[in-house]
């Protein structure tokens, strides 16, 4: 499970989703990976005003993931502006190391195995083989 | 200019609805000049060739896409068109190499009468090779009839600008797809599906019913990164090496599945921000086994369950009870969780029988903050469905209190019963006569 899916996940409970402790969910006993994958600096772009910043900070600090900027960075540092590349057309605009170091981050960094645990309730999610499994026994329902 | 779209004679009610959502993609200003469900040939009008090539592109239920240089309902209207239409156009192809070719619609052509009809645009005068293969142009006179008549209803003289994408419907045959099920969209469907939704490079879409993959794969296909989920575990993990990601690796688009998860939409672990470019489903309908979500059919199990001590849920192998569901209930949900998540714009393409098994008609969900675009049918030998699409409004804000928990939900306990199947059956009327509804 990627670090960009989780940014999206919280938990599951009806009675949590209004929590702001419920999101995002707290890894336990993580097993991380990185898994290579195409790269594609329009995703990162269109998708960077949707993370929520905070959560995503939080999370890595919990993996042990150090590489996170402060503060969400502004689209204009995603692609290259230096003169040499003025005029271009806009798909051929060189995209920054930061986009790539935010690609590996966000979609090569993954959980491979352990839990997720919601900050409210204290249930737990499984992941097992990079499936998190979010079905809630009954009582929970 | 006019140009001409070829499309193919199947599933009729698709074809046009998919060039406008193309036409919306891409911001290409489509006039539809003429559009017949009974015919191939479709007239519209576009701005440039340019924009005729992109338009086209990436349409699974087009063919091709031509400039029209005539049109008549006999050769000599059609003639005459020709010279009217396009007199200033020849020149330009004067020297080229080309080809000329007849194409009959319901109607077989012997190769004299073909080379006759090629032979009575000798006025173009064209100066360059006729060539078989690799022509520089090529024109083509469409013949269309109705079905028996010998007579043509009308004759299209054209130039050739650009082929569809539908030969990538063989590539992601489902024949040839490792990991499949019985309830898996064939691929002319599922790519038609993504058209619907504007699925596009950069965008992420989600598939709350993501089976094996069809709709994530058709969506991967024109660029858009998908996550899925799904209520049977099993589907999302497959065997070790035949699985949803194997599907992807299959195509070398492994980089456009970004995940999977095991969940129930009423219960889902999505946060419901406005997060998603599009969502692209077809959902269980099973009213002979009681659609299922999570939940118990007489509301007990609302303690905790111990075996050996153990709670019950955190033990390895535990299979959560489920509780009937009605799938209008669902689809509701649905279009709630759609208005929740989509971006401004964003497009939800839905698929839905058309009538429940004691064929009665579904009514068409609805929900203020999302736009009907469109609605086609595929009609079967025995029952028919529907894609349903809709668009994300902007500006609208999800009311507090929604008609999905107006719905009486879960208080019955046989499926049958939460499935409404004495219902009236509700008017669409409306939708027919706006032409949003097609039958
Ligand atoms: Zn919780």
């Amino acid at each position: 499970m990627k670090i960009l899916t989780l940014n999206f996940l919280t938990c599951a409970r009806k009675t949590c989703k209004s929590s702001p402790a419920a999101f995002p969910l707290h890894p336990r006993d993580a097993e991380l990976e990185i898994v290579e994958t195409e790269f594609n600096a329009l995703f990162i772009q269109n998708i960077l005003p949707r993370v929520e910043w905070d959560a995503l900070k939080g999370l890595c600090t919990e993996l042990g993931l150090t590489n996170v900027p402060p503060e969400a960075p502004e689209p204009k540092e995603l692609f290259d502006t230096s003169i040499k590349s003025a005029g271009i057309d806009e798909k051929e605009k060189e995209p920054t190391q930061l986009t790539r170091d935010l690609h590996n981050l966000l979609l090569e960094t993954t959980i491979q195995s352990g839990k997720l645990v919601c900050g409210n309730c204290g249930h737990e999610y499984a992941i097992k083989e990079g499936i998190a499994n979010f079905l809630l026994p009954s009582h929970m329902v | 200019m006019d140009y001409l779209v070829r499309f193919v004679q199947v599933h009729e009610s698709f074809r046009r609805a998919e060039l406008e959502a193309l036409a919306d993609l891409h911001n290409i200003k489509l006039d539809v000049v003429n559009y017949q469900s009974n015919y191939p040939y479709c007239l519209v009008r576009l701005q440039s060739e340019a924009a005729a090539r992109l338009l086209i592109s990436r349409s699974i239920l087009g063919q091709g896409i031509y400039e029209l240089w005539g049109i008549g309902t006999s050769y000599e209207e059609l003639h005459e068109d020709v010279r009217r239409r396009s007199g200033h156009k020849w020149s330009e192809f004067r020297t080229c190499s080309f080809r000329f070719s007849v194409v009959g619609f319901q109607y077989k052509m012997k190769t004299s009468e073909q080379r006759k009809i090629i032979e009575s645009f000798s006025y173009l005068d064209f100066e360059g090779p006729i060539v078989m293969a690799n022509a520089d142009t090529e024109f083509f006179v469409f013949q269309e009839h109705d079905l028996s008549v010998e007579i043509p209803r009308m004759l299209y003289l054209c130039r050739f600008i650009a082929n569809s994408d539908r030969d990538v419907i063989t590539k992601y045959d489902l024949k040839k797809r490792h990991y499949i099920s019985t309830t898996s969209m064939d691929s002319e469907l599922a790519l038609v599906t993504a058209n619907m939704a504007q699925a596009a490079p950069g965008k992420m879409f989600f598939d709350p019913f993501v089976g094996t993959g069809s709709f994530p794969i058709a969506c991967a296909h024109f660029g858009a990164r998908s996550i899925g989920s799904d209520i049977d575990g099993r589907s999302i993990r497959g065997k070790p090496t035949c699985n949803l990601m194997s599907n992807f690796t299959q195509y070398a688009l492994t980089g456009r599945w970004l995940d999977g998860f095991v969940s129930d939409l009423t219960n889902t672990p999505l946060r419901l921000d406005r997060v998603l470019d599009g969502i692209v489903c077809d959902p269980p309908y099973g009213v002979r086994e009681g659609l299922k979500v999570l939940g118990t059919k007489d509301g007990s199990g609302t303690e905790a369950v111990y075996i050996d001590g153990k709670l019950a849920h955190l033990q390895e192998g535990y299979i959560p009870p489920k509780r009937p569901y009605s799938f209008e209930a669902m689809l509701d949900d649905i279009l709630d969780f759609a208005a929740r998540t989509l971006v401004d714009s964003g497009r939800l393409a839905m698929w839905m029988p058309t009538a429940n098994d004691e064929d009665v008609e579904f009514a068409i969900p609805t929900h203020e903050c999302l736009e009907i675009v469109s609605i086609c049918v595929q009609p079967f030998n025995k029952w028919s469905r529907r894609l349903l699409t809709y668009r994300r409004l902007g500006g609208v804000a999800v009311p507090a209190a929604t008609k999905t928990s107006k719905r009486s939900n879960g208080t019955g306990i046989h499926a049958d019963d939460l499935n409404s199947f004495r219902k009236k059956v509700r008017d669409c009327a409306a939708l027919y006569s706006n032409g949003i509804l097609t039958r």
